[in-house]
């Protein structure tokens, strides 16, 4: 058995590495009769060189939005309001189609939501994979195509004798290693992989989930792990960024967030993972949530949160770094001139 | 008078397709008592058997072999009138609300709709009366709820909808097939205590489908785990999952990510490519050929299923045979 590849200190931190994706101020609105939805609205983050950014939050947050927002792959009726994605240096949403698709697989790339079942069924695994490449570097030799291909195969623990085949003679697990394959065929700097183990059972997600740990260690790339699944992104990133109706509430280190969630929101979602070691009473709350084309003003989390205090109704929360490699946007936390941070909860309940 | 709930003996249901039939169910047994009232998880992956369960004893698939008995009763076999007895009896809550629903008419219909086909009600007060009080019970106020339309409603909240129209007839069980897994984490809690308050407060049982361990762990009482239509393993859900018997379920109980960044996967697990592949074992155990421990024996035999702790815990695995275990 192969040494463990998810032993690595969880508190080495990347945050003294190189930028390689800077996601600035970007918003991203949906059309509809009864007004604009306000899907992504607002989010900065920063991606360092070699790191896992865990993207969570509950259906509907605006998870996918996001990916497909720095992408520059918005349709109508969905529109980038504003923003700046940079990546090595210029900005993807101020270029040409021509760029970014230059840019696409090559530095970014993106496995979105359901990948697995939108393969071609009438293409060959090889043929949808060749296919990924030649378009980026022009034709090539059918024996230097199939030796890559099945060097690509190998990485992500696949046997060449699907080669061959089609899509649907592969079960979920290999189908969504294809995905992966093709992801990392032009050897990007940047992943991004949206609920790439969420329809898998459990068996199945963990084999998928080491294998994309591995290639990821293996290349050296970064990568952003959408999911709703807190067990997962534990096991599998570096930091977390938490979204609820498309704010960003908290980034965090991972040890941090499972251990001291700064926002009420985090730490409602750490609490409501449910524990196969403990049976624990059940932590019950009301989904209250706001019309998505019409946010109150103030803070996002308002109407479910339980500290809600006057100033969440009128002013949104700055960001505020809680403590190192935690930044959290709520009213709770306030910076004092000394650069310290308080709780408000402390001084309420000790004057 | 019988003092079981529900019944199903060496269930048996084959799918025709050509040539090559798909076994779904093996020779399935459970038995539910009818008191006190409990909910029993069948648990496993998908294509394991669990929704062949659930459809055959809502009587929307028909038994290839075996029976099903309700209170005592062949289902298969009842009058007309015992026929209507046991669809009021046994409710259904399914995985996606939104499915349910018409989106074209308000909660309210839903309510009605129950209200008449059950003939429940003799005036319009009476029947408000009754659903709001089921409301209640889901922790839900008519006012809020009844005049909005399914997509004005939380995922959490659809789902108590359902079962506050499933606990409206009275019934004595609630199919629940993967009632919450479309449903956001932090709202699960609420649609699990509305099962476990229906089970205690009005003693009614749940056969609950679902292929996630940990709401199971929370809220179950027996579980059964299925592995390609056969029982692996069986017993109260909190022994099962604490200490698993059964290479499948030890496997699969390890492989559920644990929610803390220091406890991390331990070594990397390979899957075999028939597996993937999805070539089923025709004789001898289905775990056969993913199964680390595997033994001869195991290859051409069937394991039933040894005791292999207290309180009704059981695995089907040669691990478990004295005599398999001194040959080998
Ligand atoms: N209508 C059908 N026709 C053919 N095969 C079916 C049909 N329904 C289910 N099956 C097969 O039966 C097996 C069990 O399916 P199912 O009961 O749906 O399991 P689960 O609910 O665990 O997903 C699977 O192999 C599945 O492919
Ligand atoms: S800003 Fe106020 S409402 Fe928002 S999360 Fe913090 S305390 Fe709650
Ligand atoms: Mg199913």
């Amino acid at each position: 058995m192969s040494q463990p590849i998810n032993n690595r200190s969880i508190t080495e931190t990347y945050e003294n590495k190189d930028v390689v994706l800077d996601v600035k101020g970007l918003r991203v609105y949906y059309e509809t009769p009864k007004g604009d939805v306000l899907a992504v609205d607002g989010i900065d983050f920063k991606l360092y060189e070699g790191e896992t950014l865990g993207l969570v939050g509950e259906s509907g947050c605006g998870k996918s939005t996001a990916a497909m927002g720095i992408l520059q792959l918005i349709t109508p009726p969905g529109r980038i309001v504003s923003g700046e994605v940079w990546l090595d240096s210029s900005n993807l949403l101020a270029m040409s189609e021509e760029e970014l698709r230059q840019r696409r697989w090559t530095k970014l790339a993106l496995i979105p939501q359901g990948a697995m079942n939108s393969l071609n069924p009438t293409m060959r695994i090889s043929a949808q994979i060749r296919d990924v490449i030649e378009t980026h570097e022009g034709r090539k030799r059918g024996d230097d195509i199939k030796e890559r291909i099945l060097e690509l195969f190998k990485m992500v623990g696949l046997p060449g004798r699907i080669y061959d085949m089609y899509p649907h003679e592969l079960s979920g697990g290999m189908k969504q290693r294809v995905c992966i394959a093709m992801a990392i065929a032009l050897d990007p700097m940047v992943i991004i992989a949206d609920e790439s183990t969420s329809a898998l059972d459990v068996v199945v997600q963990r084999v998928v989930a080491q294998t994309m740990l591995r290639v990821k260690e293996a290349l050296g790339v970064s990568m952003i792990m959408i999911g709703h699944d807190m067990g997962l992104m534990a096991q599998m990133v570096n930091r977390i960024a938490v979204m609820y109706a498309g704010h960003i509430v908290e980034i965090a280190g991972v040890e941090e967030l499972f251990y001291k969630p700064g926002h009420p929101y985090s730490q409602l979602l750490i609490e409501s993972v449910p524990s196969l070691t403990e049976r624990k009473p059940l932590k019950i709350t009301e989904g209250i949530t706001h019309d998505p084309r019409n946010p109150p003003p103030g803070c996002i989390f308002q109407l479910r949160c339980p500290f809600v205090m006057d100033e969440c109704r009128s002013v949104e929360p700055p960001i505020v770094e809680i403590r190192p490699h935690q930044q959290v946007a709520c009213h709770l936390y306030k910076e004092q001139e000394d650069g310290s941070v308080i709780d408000v909860r402390d001084i309420a309940t000790n004057p | 008078m019988s003092e079981t709930l529900l019944q199903i003996r060496n269930a048996t249901k084959v799918y025709k397709q050509g040539k090559n039939d798909v076994v779904a169910l093996q020779d399935f047994n459970l038995t539910i008592a009818k008191e006190p009232a409990s909910i029993v998880t069948i648990a496993g992956e998908s294509g394991s058997g669990k929704s062949t369960i659930a459809n055959l004893v809502l009587g929307f698939i028909e038994l290839t072999s075996g029976e099903i008995l309700f209170e005592g009763r062949d289902v298969s076999q009842g009058t007309a009138n015992e026929m209507r007895e046991y669809r009021r009896n046994v409710q259904a809550v399914f995985q996606d609300p939104f499915g349910v629903y018409n989106p074209y008419y308000r909660v309210q219909h839903v309510f009605d709709l129950v209200v008449k086909n059950f003939k429940m009600a003799n005036n319009k007060n009476q029947s408000r009366e009754m659903i709001e009080e089921a409301l209640n019970v889901v922790g839900l106020y008519g006012e809020d709820v009844l005049r909005k339309y399914p997509h004005q409603l939380s995922g959490g909240q659809r789902q108590r909808i359902m079962m506050a129209r499933a606990y409206m007839v009275k019934p004595k069980l609630i199919v629940a097939d993967e009632p919450v897994s479309m449903v956001d984490a932090s709202l699960r809690a609420s649609i699990l205590d509305v099962m476990m308050r229906l089970k205690e407060e009005s003693n009614i049982s749940f056969l609950y489908i679902t292929h996630d361990l940990s709401t199971a762990y929370q809220i179950g009482d027996k579980i059964m785990l299925l592995y390609q239509g056969t029982v692996s393993e069986t017993g109260v859900a909190t022994d099962v999952i604490d200490t698993p018997k059964h290479p499948y379920v030890q496997l699969l109980v390890d492989s559920v990510p644990k929610p803390d960044p220091n406890i991390r996967w331990e070594g990397e697990i390979i899957l075999p490519p028939e597996e993937e592949m999805r070539t089923t074992a025709k004789a001898g155990c289905r775990f056969y050929p993913r199964c680390p421990q595997r033994m001869d024996h195991c290859k051409n035999n069937l394991p039933p299923l040894y005791t292999v702790g207290d309180r009704g815990h059981e695995a089907s695995c040669y691990l478990y045979d004295e005599e398999v275990m001194a040959k080998a």
